[in-house]
């Protein structure tokens, strides 16, 4: 019993200093990484504590599909939607941003987004990419202007005009900027599918030096002059520079969306907004903690001192877990983290009153610590399954409408509250057992220290 | 043994004086704008702007910029300081967003810095109204079942139930009435974060609750024959030292969240502390007694059954 004692508590001693180790803001080994968390292997964020949009500054948009009443948009209409708003903001070089659909809806986080407004605007273009027979192009029209096409008509059409659609960018196969050798300049690469390849060459093939126009919603991007027949691959030459090269290429490539979207919700948070509020949510953390450390060690002493050593405990673990798992940290997580450290200190003081009492009652000090736990765990047990029902509750409530705030709350309050029966409860028992055992005697006499 | 349960009607009587007036606030504010609180964008669609600038710009003055861009309906103030302004308008698309900066930049003569912005569609904040009323209720039942559930060995675990739900609904009558004051008096909106700290007051009010009633629970067991309001009262003095040292703990971390923690969640924080003091202060004040009142068929609880008197006077004070 004894020695068994003795080996947990050393296991746990050994946890809290690796979960303390992980806590560290440093860059962990990858052999640790490949042990500790092997679902984030090879990411190059494994093991940080990751921050979200209000701590760091970012952009997060809720997009819904925008059909007439009436009809709806299936979920796989959804997911594919998703996909292709994946590839989009992938374009756009956002480090770990994130595409997720809720029920209705795809919610896009961008952390760190420099221009939120830009990064809208290419998320939301619908996106119907067309090859539009220009015939000689008598108007003159190029790259920005608006034309009618057979499939339907341009809000700010340049003429009323109504230009024929050969193919669209669902027959693309695939797309590719290059540069040519000898001017250096940018050029498009595509390549077509099978049906692709036999509309587009039987047109460019009676075609040749007509204009074509590649039409992304109805505005032109781009109005070449067909040299060549074209069947299965082609090459598209302007005097665009690389960037535009590039985006006329993320455009024909990831264009058509199976539903238009609507922006349904917009949360932009300045950079130094985020810096302010992680500056002041590490202070008041710190703050919070201390003073309940002080609180405990006042209060209750020697209990008191181990369970501020369970409460340091507790704190490596969460900020552990929320790398591990890992946890995007909000402002209202913080929040509830916080929150949960008071659970923690609930419960040992739940413990404590408890052993108190059986003191006062004439007890002998193992029977009162042995009491005071068992005695108290129906308690902390009934009381804690209260908070996480609630918890889980919330955590339905945010993920229905994507409401991450309250999502980021409802996790770290749902974490804290189960490692806070870790650490409050088993831990701080085996601390007391060792205590007990080793010192029983030499403690008989020092019930103040037990605060009686 | 002091005896806390005896007044037990002064205690009605005090909970009842606070939450009347702040139904009369929540009746009042349905009266003037048509809803029990200043409602935000999360639930009414719109923009919200969050801008700093360089000098002070009196929020009178970006009100006519406003109107001078063709929008009437803004609606600006101070926050911080008098160089940070929030405006909140209709949702104002990415467009509009960059035509007005560049107007404003104009206007006024600096860039301001946008620190926040968060534009809501019209039809997602009436789906937001509903989950979060969903949400609420579901939380109630769920709560009560579990109580029904954990306390099913003793007698009648309905009391139980039903006296912990009356004291949480107590606790959301508090917080909802103190947001609807600081809506009056500092403008104050419902948010997604209100609904979350109206739900976490829940958790904890109960979290109260249940251990004041575990060791009803423990003692009935132990002290039979113990005339109920005596058992009853012996438990809450038991457990006051723990109820203390816990909700002093909890202020603390609040506090200082609210002193020094991030201004976003300064609204979410106060009212969850609120809402926890009065959960304290209903698990001893009114679920116990309520147990007791309902175990003696008093009052209303005279209706559920035939009147049946318990006076047993402190049998072991």
């Amino acid at each position: 019993m004894q020695s068994r004692n003795n080996l947990i508590l050393v296991l746990i001693l050994l946890l809290i200093l690796l979960a303390g180790y992980i806590a560290l803001p440093i860059d962990h080994p990858d052999w640790f990484i490949r042990i500790v968390a092997p679902h984030q292997k090879g990411d190059p964020n494994a093991l940080t504590l990751r921050l979200g949009l209000d701590l760091q500054g970012g952009t997060q948009i809720q997009l819904m599909p925008d059909l007439p009443a009436g009809q709806t948009a299936t979920a796989d209409d959804l997911e594919r939607a998703r996909a292709i708003i994946e590839r989009r903001v992938n374009g756009l070089g956002v480090s770990e941003s994130l595409v997720q659909t809720g029920k209705d809806r795809i919610i896009v986080a961008l952390p760190g987004v420099k221009d939120p407004d830009a990064a809208i605007e290419t998320l939301r273009s619908t996106g119907q990419l067309e090859f539009v027979d220009l015939g000689s192009n008598p108007e003159g029209l190029g790259a920005g202007d608006q034309i009618n096409t057979t499939l339907g008509e341009a809000p700010n059409p340049v003429s009323d005009k109504t230009y024929e659609t050969i193919m669209t960018g669902d027959k693309l196969k695939n797309v590719d900027v290059r540069r040519n050798a000898n001017t250096q300049k940018p050029y498009i690469a595509f390549e077509l599918t099978k049906e692709g390849s036999r509309i587009f060459g039987d047109y460019s093939g009676s075609h040749i030096g007509q204009f074509l126009a590649i039409v992304m919603d109805k505005t032109i991007l781009s109005a070449p002059v067909i040299k060549a027949k074209i069947t299965d691959a082609g090459i598209i030459e302007g005097d665009f520079t690389l960037e535009e090269a590039q985006n006329l290429a993320i455009q024909m490539k990831y264009g058509a969306l199976p539903v238009p979207l609507k922006v349904v919700d917009v949360r932009t948070v300045g950079p130094s907004l985020g810096e302010d509020s992680v500056r002041r949510s590490l202070l008041a953390g710190t703050i919070g903690v201390i003073v309940v450390l002080l609180f405990m060690f006042a209060y209750y002493r020697l209990p008191g001192l181990l369970a501020d050593l369970a409460l340091i405990g507790f704190v490596a673990f969460n900020m552990a877990l929320y790398k591990i798992i890992p946890v995007v940290l909000t402002l209202p997580g913080i929040a509830g983290f916080l929150l949960t450290t008071g659970t923690a200190v609930d419960a040992n003081i739940l413990i404590f009153e408890r052993m108190r009492e059986e003191l006062r009652a004439g007890r002998s000090l193992p029977s009162a610590v042995e009491a005071g736990f068992s005695r108290a765990w129906t308690s902390i047990l009934d009381s804690n399954l209260s908070t996480i029902l609630t918890g889980l509750i919330l955590l339905y409530f945010g993920s229905n409408f994507g409401a991450s705030v309250v999502q980021g709350f409802a996790i770290t309050l749902i974490i804290g509250v189960l490692v806070s029966m870790f650490t409050a409860v088993f831990a701080t028992r085996t601390f007391m057992r060792f205590l007990i055992q080793h010192f029983a005697e030499p403690l008989k006499d020092k019930l103040s220290w037990f605060s009686i | 043994m002091y005896d806390i349960i005896q007044h037990r009607r002064w205690y009605y009587i005090f909970s009842t004086l606070v939450i009347i007036p702040g139904l009369a606030i929540m009746i009042y504010s349905m009266v003037t704008i048509g809803t029990p609180f200043r409602l935000a964008i999360d639930f009414t669609g719109g923009s919200l702007w969050e801008l700093r600038f360089e000098r002070p710009i009196p929020p009178g003055d970006m009100v006519s910029f406003f109107q001078s861009q063709g929008i009437n309906d803004a609606n600006v103030h101070t926050i911080g300081d008098e160089y940070t302004l929030v405006i909140r308008t209709k949702p104002l698309s990415p467009e509009e967003k960059q035509t007005l900066l560049q107007a404003m930049e104009a206007h006024f003569g600096q860039k301001p810095e946008e620190l926040q912005f968060r534009a809501v569609g019209p039809t997602v904040g009436k789906e937001v109204t509903r989950t979060a009323f969903i949400a609420v209720v579901l939380a109630s039942f769920v709560i009560l079942g579990f109580i029904i559930w954990a306390f099913r060995q003793v007698d009648h675990p309905f009391r139980y139930g039903v006296s912990a739900i009356i004291a949480m609904i107590h606790d959301i009558l508090v917080a909802s009435a103190f947001f609807s004051l600081m809506g009056f008096l500092s403008g104050w909106e419902v948010d997604a974060l209100f609904l979350t700290a109206l739900l976490t007051v829940i958790g904890f009010s109960v979290q109260d609750t249940i251990v004041v009633f575990d060791r009803i629970r423990e003692n009935s067991r132990r002290r039979k024959g113990e005339p109920f309001e005596v058992l009853a009262n012996r438990s809450l003095l038991e457990t006051m030292q723990r109820s203390i040292a816990t909700q002093i703990n909890a202020m603390f971390v609040m506090i200082a969240l609210l002193l020094f923690g991030g201004v976003t969640i300064r609204q979410f924080i106060a009212t969850m502390f609120v809402g926890m003091l009065s959960g304290t202060y209903s698990s001893i004040f009114i679920a116990t007694p309520l147990l007791v009142s309902w175990n003696n068929r008093e009052g209303i609880f005279g209706w559920f059954g035939g009147k049946k008197k318990v006076r047993a006077k402190n049998a072991s004070a």
